[in-house]
């Protein structure tokens, strides 16, 4: 676990978004992604002690469903947007658990 | 058939075809040579004539047979991100390419219950992150002012649509001030409702906790016409609100008169363009004139806006962009010989590189041990921001400010420089942080005849008092020459 | 050196909703693959999430029964990592402010009674089914999003044996508590398992293993079996234990390090910001625990005091909740608590067994026994005319008394008429009837027997036994 006052490893940031990056791509992002970093840590100089952090865009409870059930999506359709399928199923490369 | 009809407002279309004046089809096929015209503005990704036509023609069937919607037959542009059933849904991305939207987004069902039709999906920055339609897959977007400037972003292409005439109103969505600022840019309405007013199911989600579908509009009544039709509690968004929707055509009959209007100081600062301030602070006189108390405010956290925003929003989107990944639609890399490799080509080459920026700075102020310090604070300081405008709220009606520092930026300025084009959103992130409501309406140009845009900011829930002080302020005249 | 093990559980208890989690699709099981999906447990672009309040209604009732603490405020989480069953690559779960908290599940192993303690409950969606082939996988989301509580323990358990005990007893819990249908071959219930061993008089946990995605309980008892040996014989080799994710492998009977979960430890919990906090407030909760089915010990002991059965008996018939709701209306219904109680444990049972299917499964129904019983308690049949008719009302059901008429089933409790029997029977047996009077008691029953014959069954037994009895005294004279 790193500390606040560390920057951000592009490299380790983008594995665990799952994006591949270049070495270039990763040189740049580090540099801009720094800066905005840079930036944005000004939030850091207020004391926020006592005070609630706001989650939603609205503070309201409680808004449920009640269980009753709604049509699924037509069969077909739902594969024809698929980049590849397997059958009825998503077709993926070979999981390895 | 009637010269320029696409230029009509909304409320005159509805009328003249109700009228029989012209057809749907009349005023479609208007819209649909506009856009043939003015195909270098880029204003649309997609576009499908002949459906088009086919949509219109049932409108017309329909009104024959005696039907009335709202908005029977009028022609609207829809932002990229909202899904229309059978319509592509790209986001302004490479990696949704593919996709064909299986329902409808709750606003577009309205709004075809309504009668309306949807000629089209306009140009966006890609899943609306960027301020100037530039990050997009399918190419910038121009402003109809000035073809050598952006239309402003993200819903660049809905603004310069409906200012270009390519179609009589749009939607956008506005997240940061991506419905206020293209419409300022562009010189047209644009409306961002309150957190929870329209619901949000079929919109696609950059932020989830600071989206808005709002419309862009001629006027301010058109924009509160398509407000209405949205508007009001969805049971398929648990955020909107069951608050009864206003009668909105009722505020734009009221004057200024007895109403008081906040300058948050903030907002008026050193650095401004002094052509944007000048027409803001004209707009502001005007407004006196017409009857409204000015009264000084301060909304003392501003200046933490950008930080608390590009925080909450980049990591909210970091989870919500994690869905585009080459299983279930869109695009999918070639190469990938296990479900990682096949995640991280598929990713990096589907989504561009400001996607990926905040992609990555979401991810990096969510992980492990780095929550408390960006994303808690954050949250903390977004309650000091909607504290604010609680505060000023108590002093005044509605607040009245510029949408940005300037005026609308040359294309490709701002592309090298992501912290300066995020610093150009400080007007317009706080009303979102807030869950507040927004209207940009035009009120003057440049010397080189860049529009401008006065912003006026009404508290949660009280869009009529947006809508009456920009529905007056138009009404005098609109923009100050 | 003897090595002490610690192991907590995760149990993954699908919901007995008709719904999914936070959407109208179908939970049902067994449909084709990707028939019960929509945009939203699809993930598709757009889609939002809203709460099923079944859902949240069915956890609170689970906490309530294994005697949490319920959250009046809780809220709903994203927890992110990518995998292909999982629609948006972020599962919706409860972080910090999960629906209950606390609460303990009572086990007895060799005659030790245990409470072994729960950390906390909470609710989450379930994730797509992968299959895989020789070189790719296929995902069917029909099962994405159906609802999951997650009941979480303390490591309390000591034992494998232990850990069966407590998967039995909660299993038995949440099927009283209506929640579940907790069928094993279906996935109802899933289990991850963490187990660690440290050196006996050690205060401190060992290094600890997580072995995921267990579906029977005899693997979870086979699995921690050879983790413990495993882990044991590491130690004892001077070696020590990585703390790591593992797959159980029941065909070779190994554990097996998991790849794919090397890297999935910064999960970037968030509050999922389509989804708004659940606020019950004190009134709710308590009409919902006025609202509990009863728990299987509290039912225990009061059948043993309201129908004056054996503990043993209220033991065995608590055990499963569909059969002390049978036993009740039964009981209810005849008043001979004590004969039901004895039908089902030697009969019921046993033919439920042998045709392998369950009480809703077949025919009989408690109505149908009781009145049966009722026919031998008023000596209208006897009991073993009334064992006779039992398989038969099991297939295929029936009314007791019509059966009886039709068939000419009633039992003859004609004293006179028996008589005349018994006379005709010790005539036609002199043999027999020489053995009882050289003094071979047993021969009174043979006699027995054949009168029974002679009736076809019918005779009132006992009136039998007397008559011959009596007759044959007088002869002895």
């Amino acid at each position: 676990m790193a500390s606040a006052n560390q920057t951000i490893d592009v490299a380790y940031v983008a594995n665990l978004a799952r994006l591949e990056l270049n070495a270039a791509a990763c040189a740049q992002f580090q540099r801009q992604i720094a800066t905005i970093v840079e930036y944005v840590r000004q939030i850091g100089e207020l004391n926020l002690d006592g005070i609630e952090p706001t989650s939603h865009g609205q503070p309201v409870y409680n808004v449920y469903r009640e269980d009753v059930e709604r049509p699924s999506l037509p069969h077909d359709p739902v594969l024809a947007n698929a980049p590849t399928r397997l059958d009825d199923e998503f077709k993926v490369p070979r999981i390895v658990e | 058939m009637v010269p320029e009809i696409n230029k009509l407002t909304v409320r005159q279309a509805v009328d003249g075809i109700r009228a029989g004046a012209f057809s749907s089809v009349e005023l479609t096929r208007a819209v649909l040579a506009a856009t043939a015209k003015h195909a270098a503005l880029n204003a649309y990704i997609w576009l499908d004539a002949a459906d088009a036509l086919h949509q219109a023609g049932a409108a017309d069937a329909a009104r024959q047979a005696g039907q009335a919607g709202a908005l029977l037959g009028v022609p609207l542009a829809i932002k990229d991100v909202l899904n229309v059933a059978g319509q592509p849904c790209t986001c302004g991305s490479k990696i949704l390419k593919g996709y064909t939207s299986l329902y409808d987004a709750t606003a577009i069902a309205r709004l075809r219950a309504a009668g309306a039709i949807f000629v089209g999906r306009t140009n966006m920055d890609e899943f609306a992150m960027g301020s100037t339609t530039e990050n997009s897959a399918y190419g910038p977007t121009r402003n109809p002012a000035a073809p050598d400037h952006v239309a402003g972003g993200s819903s660049g292409g809905s603004a310069a649509a409906v200012a270009g005439g390519l179609a009589l109103a749009a939607l956008g969505s506005d997240t940061g001030g991506s419905v206020r600022q293209p419409a300022s840019f562009c010189g047209c309405v644009g409306l961002k409702p309150s957190y929870g007013r329209v619901s949000r199911y079929g919109l696609v989600s950059y932020a989830s906790s600071l989206d808005q579908i709002g419309p862009l509009a001629r006027t301010v009544s058109d924009a509160a016409l398509l407000l209405g039709v949205m508007a009001g509690r969805d049971a398929m968004d648990a955020t909107t609100l069951d608050k009864s929707v206003p009668d909105f055509a009722a505020a734009l009959q009221g004057d200024l008169r007895g109403m008081r209007l906040g300058m948050p100081r903030e907002y008026f600062v050193d650095g401004m363009n002094p052509e944007v301030a000048a027409a803001v602070k004209a707009a502001i006189a005007r407004c006196q004139e017409l009857g409204a108390e000015i009264v000084e405010v301060s909304l003392p956290h501003t200046k933490y806006a950008v930080a608390t925003y590009y925080i909450l929003a980049a990591a909210e989107a970091s989870a919500n962009l994690a869905r585009f990944d080459g299983v279930r639609y869109g695009f999918r890399a070639a190469a990938g010989d296990s479900p990682i490799e096949m995640y991280k080509k598929t990713r990096a080459e589907g989504f561009g590189s400001e996607v990926q920026r905040r992609i990555i700075l979401g991810t990096y102020v969510l992980s492990s041990g780095y929550y408390d310090a960006y994303y808690l604070r954050a949250q903390k300081v977004r309650t000091l921001i909607r504290r604010d405008f609680d505060a000023a709220f108590t002093q005044c009606d509605a607040l009245l400010t510029p949408v940005t520092p300037a005026p609308a930026y040359r294309l490709g300025e701002t592309m090298d420089d992501p912290l300066h084009m995020y610093l150009g959103d400080i007007f317009t992130v706080t009303a979102n942080l807030a869950g507040i409501c927004g209207l940009s309406v035009p009120c003057g140009r440049t010397r080189v005849g860049l529009p401008v845009g006065l912003q006026v900011l009404g508290p949660a829930f009280g869009e009529e008092k947006i809508i009456r002080v920009g529905a007056a302020f138009e009404r005098s005249g609109g923009a100050v020459p | 050196m003897n090595y002490v093990p610690s192991i907590g559980l995760e149990v993954h208890v699908q919901l007995r909703t008709r719904t999914k989690m936070f959407c109208g699709c179908s939970t049902a099981y067994g449909a084709s693959p990707n028939t019960q999906v929509c945009p939203v447990c699809l993930g598709y672009p757009g889609a939002m999430p809203v709460m099923n309040a079944e859902a949240i209604h069915q956890t609170v009732v689970s906490g309530l029964m294994l005697g949490c603490e319920i959250g009046t405020f809780s809220k709903f989480d994203r927890k992110s990592y990518f995998y292909p069953d999982m629609p948006k690559n972020y599962q919706i779960t409860q972080y910090d402010k999960p629906l209950c908290l606390g609460g303990g599940v009572a086990i007895v192993v060799n005659g030790a009674a245990r409470t072994i303690r729960l950390t906390r409950i909470h609710l989450e969606e379930d994730v797509g089914k992968s299959t895989h082939h020789a070189a790719c996988s296929g995902v069917d989301f029909n099962r994405a999003g159906v609802p999951l509580m997650e009941i979480v323990t303390e490591p309390d358990l000591a034992s494998a044996d232990e850990a069966m005990a407590f998967l039995l007893a909660l299993k038995q819990t949440l099927l009283y508590a209506g929640v579940s249908d907790c069928n094993l071959e279906e996935g109802n219930l899933r289990c991850d398992v963490n187990v660690s061993v440290r050196p006996a008089g050690q205060e401190k946990l060992g290094t600890k293993v997580e072995i995921k995605n267990m579906n029977t309980f005899k693997g979870v008892h086979a699995a921690l079996l050879y983790e413990i040996d495993r882990q044991s014989a590491l130690l004892a080799g001077g070696g020590r234990v990585v703390q790591q994710t593992r797959r159980w492998e029941p065909d070779s009977g190994e554990t097996f390090p998991m790849r794919s979960k090397e890297d999935a430890h910064d999960y970037r919990y968030f509050p999922e910001p389509d989804l708004l906090p659940v606020v019950l407030d004190r009134a709710q909760i308590e009409a919902w625990r006025a609202g509990l089915p009863e728990r299987p010990a509290d039912r225990r002991t009061r059948l043993v005091q309201s129908y004056g059965i054996p503990v043993y008996d209220a033991g065995v018939l608590t055990a499963d909740r569909a059969v002390a709701d049978f036993f009740e209306t039964a009981a209810t219904r005849c008043g001979n608590g004590k004969a039901v109680s004895n039908w089902i444990m030697t009969d019921v049972l046993r033919l439920l067994g042998e045709r392998n299917c369950t009480l809703a499964q077949c025919a009989l129904t408690p109505e149908t026994l009781a009145d049966l019983i009722a026919l031998v308690d008023r000596r209208t049949i006897n009991l073993p005319t009334a064992k006779g008719l039992l398989p038969e009302l099991f297939e295929t059901g029936g009314n007791p008394a019509l059966l009886v008429t039709a068939r000419g089933l009633g039992q003859m409790g004609d004293a006179d008429e028996i008589s005349r029997l018994v006379d005709q029977t010790l005539e036609a047996n002199p043999r027999i009837v020489q053995d009882f009077l050289g003094g071979k008691q047993a021969a009174a029953q043979a006699l027995v027997g054949q009168v029974m014959k002679l009736s076809r069954g019918k005779a009132d037994p006992q009136l039998a036994s007397k008559l011959v009895a009596e007759k044959l005294a007088a002869r002895k004279g």
